[in-house]
C-alpha cells in the first residue's frame, strides 16, 4: 500500500505509521514547505531574461522550473532565499528583496 | 567534446524534490541534482545515502525528497550498503523476479566524513569487488552535520570545531586526504573530480560517465557549505570558480587508469584568492602569517605539479 | 522422502542455505563459522546453487549489504561468530527497526578479550537486545531444522523481522553427527519464493528506507517493533507445526525434559542441554525427580511460559554461558527470575555461569548442581544464587 504522506503526522498513533519507518512512495518533501525560511526573495524580471538558464541548476531547492528549455516563475512555497540564483544571472534579470 | 547542452537537460524532470530540509544556499543538494540529471530518461534508479546533512534533511519522515527508490543504512556504510542492493538487482534480474527491460542505476551520496573517513573501508571494498554503482562523495571538507569538525578532507589550517585557531593553533595541522587518487588506485574503470561551473558541463559529463561505465565508479564533488566555510551563501558559484582558477580543486578524471585534465586553468590564481574568501582562513591573512600562506601555496604547487606528470603534462 | 546423513553442524546449515537457495549472501571469514560462506562458495562454483555471494570485506559490510539486499527486494542471509557479530551491533539495530526478513547463521564463540575461539553465548547474549529474533539449537540437526524454519518465520506479514539461526561454535559447527535431511524439493516447498510486497527495485514503486524521525515518531515505531516481535511467537509456533508435518520433528518455543513432575530444574541453552539431559537420566535412574528445560526461543523471550513451566519446582538452576557483567547475575538468570517474579512464582532460583570461552561442562557437573539445589532446599540452606561452575578457586 503506497503512503498517504497527509495521514501521517506528529500526532497519528503508532498504529498507523509505516512498518519501519518506511515512505512507501517518492517526493513527498513537496508536501513540506521551506518557504517559510526565507527572510529575502528572489523576483524574476521576465523582460530581462534571455532564457540562459544558467539560474536553473545553481538552485540547492529545485525551485526555478523548467519546461521547453524556457523557465518559469520561482516555487516560492520551497526557495529558501538563498540567492545563488542573483548571482547566477548575467542578465540582471533576477533582483532580492527583502522579506517573505 | 561530448555533447552536452543545458538547455536540454534541464528540460529532465527533476529527480530530487523541493522542500528539503538543507540549509539555505547548500552546496550538497546542488551537487545531487546536476548528478541525477546524468540519468538518462526511463532510467530508474536507487540512491543509497550515508547518514549527514543530506540524509537527516532529504528524508525526515514521512518526507522524503527523492523520486528514485531510496535507502540509508547507517554513516560508515553506504558503500556496502548500497552493494548489497547492486548484487540483489544481479540476482532478481538472473531469476527473472524483474521484467528484462527494467534498467536500473545505483548511485550512492556520502559526505567527506563518511566517505573519506568513517566509511572509507567499505568504499574501498565496494570498488575493489566492482559493483556497478557509482559513489559520489558531496565534500565540503568538515563533518557539518555535526557542526564543523575536521575530517581528513578539511585542508590544512582550516579553522574547524575540533581545530580552532588560537594562541596556540592556526586551524588544521595536516593535508587533506587525496581520496580521488586513493581510489583511481582500486583501479576502478571510472574516477573523476568536480565541481560546479556555469554550465554544470564538467560534473554533468563526469557523472554520466560515471553512471554509464560498467563497474565501480567514484566521483569526488566539491561542493561548498556556506555555514563551514564562512561566506555569504550566494556567492558559492564564485567560490566553486576560484577552487578551480587556484588549481585547489583540480578538476580531472581517470578512465581506465588513463589521468586527464578537464580544464587548466589559462593562467593559475595564488591561493590566496579562494582563501581570502572564507572566514575558516581568515587568520592566514593576519600579519605575520605569510609563511602559512606560502605553504599552503607551496602544497597546491605540489599537488598539482604532480597531477599534470599523471595526465602527462610535465 | 528423508534422508539420513552425517555432518557438522556447519555442513548442516550450508546444506539448508543450499536448499533454500538465497538471493543474495554477504559473509566475511570467522571462526568457527568460516565454513559456511566456504561451503556456500563451493556449492554455487559447483553449480550447486546459484545465490549472489558477496566476498565483504568486514562483517559489518556483510550485515550493511545483507540489509541493502533484503531492502531492494532479495532473500537474503549472513553468518558470523563472536567479533563479526560484534562489529555488526549498529547494522544488527538496523536491520530490525528497518523491518527486514533477512537470516543470520550465527556460530557462537566468545567475545575477547582474551581471544578465544571456543564457545560461549557471549556473541548472542550481547545482541540479545537488537529486535532480532533468536533460535537456539541443541545439536546439528537443530541448526538444521531451525535453519529450514528461518524464512517463514522472518518473513511472514505479522512479524517482518531479522532472524539469527544459533549453535554452539565447535561443539556443534564441527562435531560431526547423525542428520535426517529433507529432499530439497520439500525444503522449497516449504520456504517458497520471496515475493515482499515493498522494495526499493519495484518499477514505478518507489520506496525510502531509513528516515531520519524526529522525537514524535520514535516511541510509535518503537512499539509497532516490539509488537511484531510479540507476534512472532505465535508464527514461529505455526511455522513449526507446518515443520512436525514435514519432518516428523517438532518443535516449540522451548522443549520440556521430565520437567513435569521434576522438584529440581535446570534451564540450559544450546549444546549443553545434551549434557543435561544424560545426567538427569542417570539421575532419574537413582529416583531423583529432576528435569531439564531447553530453551529454544530466546527471542522473542517466552518468560510466562517458562514460568508456568517450572514454577511448581522446588528450585531452578538457570544455566548462563556467558557473563553479562551486570554483577549479579547472567541474561538468562535475569530473564527468568523477573518472569518468575512477574507470574508470582517462590521457587529457588540459582543462577549458575558455565562454561565460558569452552570450558568442559560435564554430567558431573550437572549432577552436582542439582544435588546443592536438593542439599539446599532439604536443608533450608541459603545459596549463593549467582556462581561459576567449573571455576579453578
Amino acid at each position: 500500500m503506497r503512503t498517504d504522506v497527509f495521514k501521517i503526522n506528529e500526532t497519528t498513533p503508532h498504529q498507523d505509521l509505516t512498518e519501519g519507518l518506511m515512505f512507501f512512495g517518492a517526493g513527498s518533501t513537496k508536501n513540506f514547505n521551506t518557504g517559510e525560511w526565507r527572510t529575502n526573495t528572489p523576483v524574476f524580471i521576465a523582460d530581462k531574461c534571455k532564457q540562459c538558464l544558467l539560474c536553473a541548476p545553481v538552485c540547492p531547492d529545485s525551485c526555478i522550473p523548467v519546461a521547453d528549455s524556457k523557465r518559469g516563475e520561482f516555487d516560492l512555497e520551497h526557495c529558501k532565499g538563498c540567492g545563488i540564483c542573483v548571482e547566477a544571472c548575467p542578465f540582471d534579470a533576477i533582483v532580492m528583496k527583502e522579506g517573505k | 567534446m561530448a555533447n552536452y547542452s543545458l538547455k536540454e537537460v534541464m528540460n529532465k524532470p527533476e529527480r530530487l524534490a523541493p522542500g528539503h530540509r538543507m540549509c539555505a544556499g547548500c552546496g550538497a543538494t546542488i551537487g545531487v541534482r546536476a548528478v541525477l540529471r546524468a540519468l538518462h530518461e526511463g532510467d530508474r534508479a536507487v540512491i543509497g545515502n550515508a547518514t549527514g546533512c543530506l540524509e537527516v534533511s532529504s528524508f525526515t519522515y514521512p518526507y522524503t525528497a527523492w523520486e528514485d527508490s531510496y535507502i540509508h543504512n547507517a554513516f560508515e556504510n553506504a558503500g556496502a550498503t548500497l552493494s548489497g542492493v547492486e548484487t540483489a538487482y544481479k540476482a532478481l534480474k538472473k531469476r527473472g523476479r524483474l521484467p528484462k527491460d527494467e534498467n536500473f542505476k545505483f548511485i550512492t551520496f556520502g559526505g567527506d566524513g563518511g566517505t573519506y573517513d568513517i566509511g572509507f573501508q567499505s568504499l574501498s571494498g565496494a570498488m575493489e569487488r566492482g559493483h556497478d554503482l557509482v559513489y559520489v562523495c558531496y565534500d565540503n571538507g568538515a563533518y557539518m552535520n555535526t557542526g564543523i569538525q575536521r575530517s581528513s578532507a578539511t585542508p590544512m589550517y582550516a579553522d574547524t570545531t575540533t581545530t580552532p585557531v588560537g594562541s596556540k593553533s592556526n586551524g588544521k595541522m595536516q593535508n587533506r586526504k587525496d581520496l580521488a587518487s586513493i581510489i583511481a588506485d582500486h583501479d576502478v574503470p571510472y574516477v573523476a573530480q568536480s565541481t560546479f561551473t556555469a554550465d554544470f558541463r564538467d560534473l554533468h559529463l563526469k557523472a554520466e560517465k560515471a553512471i554509464y561505465t560498467e563497474g565501480a565508479a567514484f566521483l569526488n564533488l566539491m561542493t561548498p557549505c556556506p555555514r563551514g566555510w564562512r561566506y555569504e551563501a550566494k556567492d558559492i558559484m564564485k567560490i566553486c570558480k576560484l577552487a578551480v582558477e587556484t588549481c585547489y580543486w583540480p578538476m580531472f578524471e581517470v578512465d581506465h587508469g588513463k589521468w586527464r585534465l578537464t580544464y587548466e586553468p589559462k593562467k593559475k590564481l595564488p591561493i590566496e584568492d579562494f582563501l581570502r574568501e572564507q572566514g575558516r582562513f581568515k587568520h592566514l591573512f593576519k600579519p605575520g602569517n605569510e609563511d602559512l600562506l606560502e605553504q599552503f601555496q607551496a602544497e597546491v604547487d605540489r599537488r598539482w605539479d604532480d597531477l599534470l606528470y599523471k595526465c602527462g603534462k610535465d | 522422502m528423508a534422508r539420513r546423513d552425517r555432518m557438522s553442524g556447519n555442513e548442516a546449515v550450508s546444506y539448508a542455505i543450499k536448499q533454500i537457495n538465497p538471493d543474495v549472501m554477504p559473509a566475511f571469514p570467522i571462526t568457527p563459522s568460516t565454513e559456511i560462506p566456504q561451503m556456500v562458495s563451493n556449492y554455487i562454483a559447483n553449480g550447486q546453487m546459484d545465490t549472489e555471494f558477496i566476498p565483504v570485506e568486514s562483517e559489518h559490510s556483510s550485515m550493511s549489504a545483507t540489509i541493502g539486499a533484503e531492502a531492494a527486494g532479495a532473500r537474503s542471509l549472513t553468518a558470523t561468530s563472536s567479533a563479526g557479530l560484534a562489529l555488526m551491533w549498529e547494522e544488527l539495530l538496523l536491520a530490525a527497526s528497518n523491518r527486514m526478513p533477512c537470516a543470520l547463521a550465527l556460530v557462537n564463540r566468545t567475545l575477547s578479550g582474551p581471544i578465544n575461539i571456543n564457545c560461549d553465548h557471549s556473541d548472542g547474549m550481547g545482541a540479545r537486545d537488537t529486535g532480532w529474533i533468536q533460535i537456539y539449537a541443541e545439536n546439528n540437526q537443530e541448526a538444521y531444522d531451525n535453519f529450514i524454519q528461518a524464512y517463514p518465520i522472518a518473513e511472514d506479514p505479522r512479524v517482518h523481522l531479522p532472524i539469527m539461526i544459533c549453535q554452539d561454535g565447535f561443539i556443534t559447527s564441527h562435531a560431526v553427527e547423525n542428520i535426517e535431511l529433507l529432499e530439497d524439493k520439500e525444503v522449497k516447498e516449504f520456504v517458497g519464493e520471496y515475493h515482499p510486497e515493498e522494495f526499493l527495485l519495484n518499477p514505478d514503486k518507489p520506496i525510502a528506507v531509513g528516515p531520519y524521525a524526529i522525537s514524535n515518531y520514535v516511541m510509535e515505531a518503537r512499539k509497532n517493533q516490539l509488537q511484531a516481535l510479540e507476534r512472532s511467537k505465535e508464527v514461529i509456533l505455526e511455522v513449526a507445526e507446518k515443520y512436525k508435518k514435514l519432518s516428523g520433528r517438532g518443535f516449540g518455543l522451548f522443549e520440556e525434559y521430565k520437567t513435569q513432575d521434576a522438584d529440581y530444574i535446570m534451564v540450559i541453552i544450546g549444546s549443553a542441554a545434551g549434557t543435561a539431559k544424560e545426567a538427569v537420566d542417570a539421575l532419574r535412574e537413582a529416583g531423583k525427580k529432576v528435569g531439564v528445560l531447553k530453551l529454544r526461543v530466546f527471542r522473542p523471550f517466552p518468560a510466562e511460559e517458562i514460568a508456568n513451566a517450572i514454577k511448581h519446582a522446588k528450585a531452578v538452576a538457570i544455566m548462563d554461558r556467558t557473563e553479562s557483567y551486570n554483577t549479579h547475575g547472567g541474561p538468562l538468570g535475569a530473564e527468568i527470575e523477573a518472569g518468575l517474579y512477574r507470574a508470582k512464582a517462590n521457587c529457588m532460583a540459582v543462577n549458575y555461569i558455565y562454561g565460558l570461552g569452552g570450558r568442559d561442562f560435564t554430567v558431573n557437573h550437572v549432577s552436582d548442581i542439582f544435588a546443592e539445589l536438593e542439599d539446599a532446599v532439604q536443608n533450608n540452606k541459603e545459596l549463593e544464587q549467582y556462581k561459576y561452575i567449573g571455576l579453578r578457586e
